[in-house]
């Protein structure tokens, strides 16, 4: 262990005062009132294992992987603490010291490595997912380690994840659509596909394509990208992210893009931290700044080119619920929002409380389950007092812990969750 | 007890007999407020060792989370009987070391009383549970068009209960006045079990001696809190803010003393000396000027054509003592955005480095600049690096140093500066602790401010409530009191 310790970054450990700003924010400290379930106690237990007075044991595994990651901690903190970056190193200090262990999770190991690590697999994965629509996710389910869900559970996220595209749909799509409206200088821009984003939500990256040619872009789809390495990241192994970002900023080069956009907000942080993930590899660093430098959500490049027209009126009363990685990671708050006010006909309601996360955080909605479905629960009660009729979201992730909650809910006929992309090519 | 004691502190050489006894007292408190109440993992007492104070450290046996009046009395029963230390804790935001477990024992988390049980309109009294955090007091009541002034910086988390407690001020401590100027009532348990009430919602009440003045500031010694009544005030209809910057410190101590001689008393008066406003600047790139000695932000609330002239005459007396620039805001954001500068003084400087030692020594009003050029002596003479912020409207002042816990000698030289700070205090009149407490901190600084009298009065008043000694051992007094030896 002694040797793994220097991981943890002890300079910005002790950046945290333990003042205790951020436990409001906290959403595992909403919901359990203990100070292991807080930001500034999950810092504290770093610090101890950083000074080996605690073991890195399955205790303080467990309540590293308890966190939600949603990053809600380090837009309260006064003293600017990157807590994110903290996680992940203290969760890639588990892992090693678990490897050591032969201990290794075989759930975990399976849904990461062998699918995300490899888009080939990935299509394979949804294709088969597609296949196994019609009988259910159940058997996907038990592979994937969801068997610990309740059946009653199980069959509201089953209902939650839409009819997925048919593999033959997904292959025959346009490589370069170009833009639709002129413009002095038309920007060229890659879509980042996204692993989950283009298997799950096929129809939503088509959707971001036309919408940024409607507001005049040259778009192409990139191709040679990979998953962007954020659940890696997050469930502690850095080095297959580092490989992922390779990779990424590898297809970033040879598309030749000015922007690289994507739509989900866990991607886009992650996306954004490859500076950071690659800063002392020298060869690296400075094409990793160049991609981030380049990287932008949807809504947010929306938002830095000239307003586009809507053609169509939506009578809906909308509301918006943040992606933590695009809200607390990525500080993109004002950009959907006002996109969503912009829609003609569009009644914006704001969501109390829309910045704390929903509960899905990655996989976390399968690995803690019932803390997952308990925030969801809390969520959803303010959800309701909105009376929208569709709930806007940003990420994968989200769209489907909503769509989930408004079942549980039980909203379903009368509310709909909806990604942002979607809401405004209706709009178009 | 010696023995509990000496298991908890060193967590080596654990005996059969005391894990039995340890398992019995585990199994006893888990019938008073239920199993998943009572929590003991090495991750969860290493999470209750600390507060908000720096360096100091000391992890309880159990962390135990009552429901009802009557669970905490039974868990104080228990304690006293076995002799086991109880630490009350609310949020652990103070900055006295009040929490932590010196002599390991039980910390009692009150959160759990989080209920605000009723907003009396008639009375203008609200009555809270002390888990309560103090920015949703404040949100409940002024939805009704009510005002609960206490403002600790720690508000969006701190608990009524710690506030009470702690005796905690705030930035409107000028024309407000503090946490123990709102208290009317309380209900409360001693340490032997017993649950008692004194006060109410009377604003008169002089039946016997005022336990509820005394249980304010207690810092959890006394007695444990369980319910609170506390006065509200109606709502101010509008609020400015204005900030104004001088060439030297005097100016400033001047336009305090000017604007209160002229028989205007603003809500908040708060300063920040030149170095934590450079520091500010670079943290939160607020365009300050940095060729000034120390700026005043200055916030006035009531009627509306009463806010607008006193702020016009602030300003008038700014101008002619000699301010270098006097900016009113025109509208609230403009405000806030003014005020971001005090709010980010203690972020901004505990960046800079590792450990962040915020006091709270205070002098009288008219010794504020003399107070300031004293700490910078002090600061030079020590070679520590020390900021000044705070309350200037009420001599409160926040000397700030920075420096790294991991550096022994340096931190002595860091004791040695506010020994002298604090020395320096006194002789001018004033006191080592405006709104924090003693705790651990301050203990060895307590007989200078009280002398040796106050502190034997103290232990008495200390022995009567808690004959064993049980509650926050370790606290406010350096002396463990006598009858803790005759105890045992
Ligand atoms: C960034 C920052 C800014 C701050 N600003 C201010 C400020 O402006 N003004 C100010 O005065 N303080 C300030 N503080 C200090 C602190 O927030 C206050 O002392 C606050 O009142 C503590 O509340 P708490 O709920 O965290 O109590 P804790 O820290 O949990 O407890 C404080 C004390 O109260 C006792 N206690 C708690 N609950 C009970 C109970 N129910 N019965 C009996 N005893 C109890 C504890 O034993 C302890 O001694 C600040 C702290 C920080 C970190
Ligand atoms: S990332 Fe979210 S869940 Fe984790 S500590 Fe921060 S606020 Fe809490
Ligand atoms: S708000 Fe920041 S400094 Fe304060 S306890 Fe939380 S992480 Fe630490």
């Amino acid at each position: 262990m002694t040797d793994r310790v220097p991981v943890l970054n002890m300079d910005e450990i002790l950046n945290c005062m333990h003042c205790g700003f951020c436990l409001p924010t906290c959403p595992t400290y909403e919901q359990t009132g203990l100070e292991t379930q807080s930001p500034r106690g999950r810092i504290a237990l770093m610090k101890a294992v950083a000074e080996q007075k605690l073991p890195v044991d399955d205790e303080f595994a467990s309540n590293m992987y308890a966190c939600l990651g949603c990053r809600a901690c380090e837009t309260a903190c006064p003293a600017g603490v990157k807590y994110g970056q903290l996680l992940e190193d203290a969760r890639e200090l588990v892992e090693d010291v678990k490897r050591g262990d032969r201990r290794r999770s075989f759930r975990r190991d399976l849904a990461l490595k062998r699918l995300f690590m490899h888009p080939g697999r990935m299509r394979l994965a949804g294709n088969l997912l597609w296949a196994v629509q019609a009988s259910g996710l159940q058997r996907l389910a038990n592979r994937t380690g969801m068997v610990r869900i309740l059946p009653k559970e199980m069959a509201e996220m089953q209902r939650a994840v839409d009819p997925v595209a048919s593999p033959g749909q997904r292959k025959g799509r346009q490589a370069v659509i170009p833009a639709r409206r002129s413009q002095p200088r038309v920007p060229r821009v890659g879509v980042f596909t996204g692993c989950v984003m283009d298997v799950l939500f096929h129809q939503t990256n088509e959707a971001t394509a036309r919408i940024l040619a409607h507001a005049g872009c040259e778009v192409v789809f990139l191709e040679g990208t990979a998953c962007c390495g954020a659940l890696h990241a997050h469930a502690g192994e850095k080095a297959s992210a580092i490989d992922l970002a390779k990779q990424n900023i590898e297809a970033f080069e040879e598309a030749g893009v000015d922007f690289m956009v994507n739509n989900a907000g866990g991607c886009g942080a992650a996306l954004k931290e490859y500076a950071v993930w690659l800063n002392d590899h020298p060869r690296w660093s400075e094409r990793a700044k160049r991609f981030v430098d380049a990287t932008r959500d949807v809504s947010e490049l929306l938002a830095e080119l000239p307003d586009f027209e809507f053609t169509k009126r939506l009578d809906l009363r909308v509301t918006y619920q943040d992606s933590c990685h695009l809200a607390h990671g990525q500080g993109v708050r004002t950009q959907p929002r006002d996109l969503l006010r912009r829609i003609p006909g569009v009644t914006y309601v704001e969501l109390p409380r829309a910045d704390s996360c929903c509960g899905s955080a990655g996989i976390y909605n399968i690995t803690n389950f019932e803390m997952s479905m308990d925030i969801l629960d809390t969520k959803m009660n303010h959800v309701r007092g909105t009376m929208a009729d569709v709930v806007v979201t940003s990420n994968p992730g989200c769209l489907l812990q909503m769509k989930q909650g408004i079942i549980r809910a039980g909203l379903e006929g009368k509310m709909r969750a909806m990604h942002i992309v979607d809401v405004i090519a209706m709009a178009l | 007890m010696e023995k509990v004691l000496g298991l908890t502190v060193t967590d080596e050489g654990v005996d059969d007999c005391m894990v039995d006894t340890n398992s019995s007292i585990r199994s006893r408190l888990c019938a008073i407020v239920g199993e998943d109440s009572v929590r003991d993992s090495a991750n969860e007492r290493h999470a209750y060792s600390y507060d908000a104070t720096p360096i100091v450290t000391g992890a309880p046996d159990w962390i135990v989370f009552p429901q009802t009046t009557r669970q905490v009395s039974e868990v104080l029963r228990l304690a006293n009987e076995e002799r086991i230390p109880v630490i009350p804790r609310g949020s652990g935001t103070n900055l006295a070391g009040g929490t932590v477990a010196v002599a390991a024992g039980i910390v009692l988390n009150m959160t759990r009383f989080n209920r605000i049980v009723e907003i009396d309109e008639s009375n203008l009294t609200v009555t809270v549970g002390p888990g309560v955090i103090t920015a949703d007091l404040h949100r409940a009541v002024e939805a009704r068009g009510l005002f609960y002034p206490p403002d600790p910086g720690s508000m969006r988390i701190s608990t009524i209960g710690g506030n009470v407690a702690q005796g905690a001020g705030g930035m409107r401590g000028l024309k407000y006045g503090v946490t123990k100027d709102y208290v009317l009532g309380l209900e409360y348990v001693l340490p032997t079990g017993e649950i008692l009430r004194c006060g109410g919602k009377n604003y008169k009440d002089v039946a016997g001696y005022d336990l509820t003045r005394l249980l304010v500031g207690s810092e959890g010694t006394l007695a444990v809190i369980t319910e609170l009544t506390l006065k509200l005030l109606p709502l101010p209809e509008s609020k400015r803010t204005m900030v104004v910057y001088c060439k030297r410190m005097v100016d400033a101590a001047r336009i305090v003393e000017r604007t209160i001689a002229a028989k205007i008393i603003p809500a908040t008066m708060e300063f920040l000396d030149q170095s934590t406003m450079r520091v500010v600047d670079q943290f939160a790139h607020l365009g300050l000027p940095t060729d000034v000695a120390a700026m005043l932000l200055i916030e006035q609330d009531g009627v509306e054509q009463q806010v607008d002239r006193d702020i016009d005459r602030i300003a008038q007396i700014a101008r002619k003592v000699g301010a270098t620039d006097v900016q009113v805001a025109n509208t609230p954001e403009d405000g806030a955005r003014l005020m971001a500068a005090r709010r980010s003084a203690l972020a901004a400087l505990s960046r800079l480095r590792p450990t962040t030692i915020l006091e709270d020594a205070t002098v009288p009003r008219s010794e504020l600049a003399t107070m300031v050029s004293e700490i910078e002596r002090i600061a030079e003479k020590y070679q520590v690096q020390i900021c000044t912020f705070g309350h200037a409207g009420d001599g409160n002042l926040h000397p700030t140093c920075m420096t790294d816990e991991r550096d022994a000698e340096e931190l002595e030289r860091v004791d040695a500066a506010f020994a002298e700070i604090f020395e320096v205090a006194l002789r001018l009149g004033g006191t080592i602790t405006g709104e924090h407490g003693v705790g651990m901190a301050k203990a060895k600084f307590l007989p200078k401010r009280v002398g040796e009298d106050g502190i034997q009065l103290m232990m008495r008043l200390k022995q009567a409530f808690d004959p064993n000694g049980i509650l926050n051992p370790g606290k406010i007094f350096v002396r463990v009191p006598d009858w803790q030896h005759v105890a045992e």
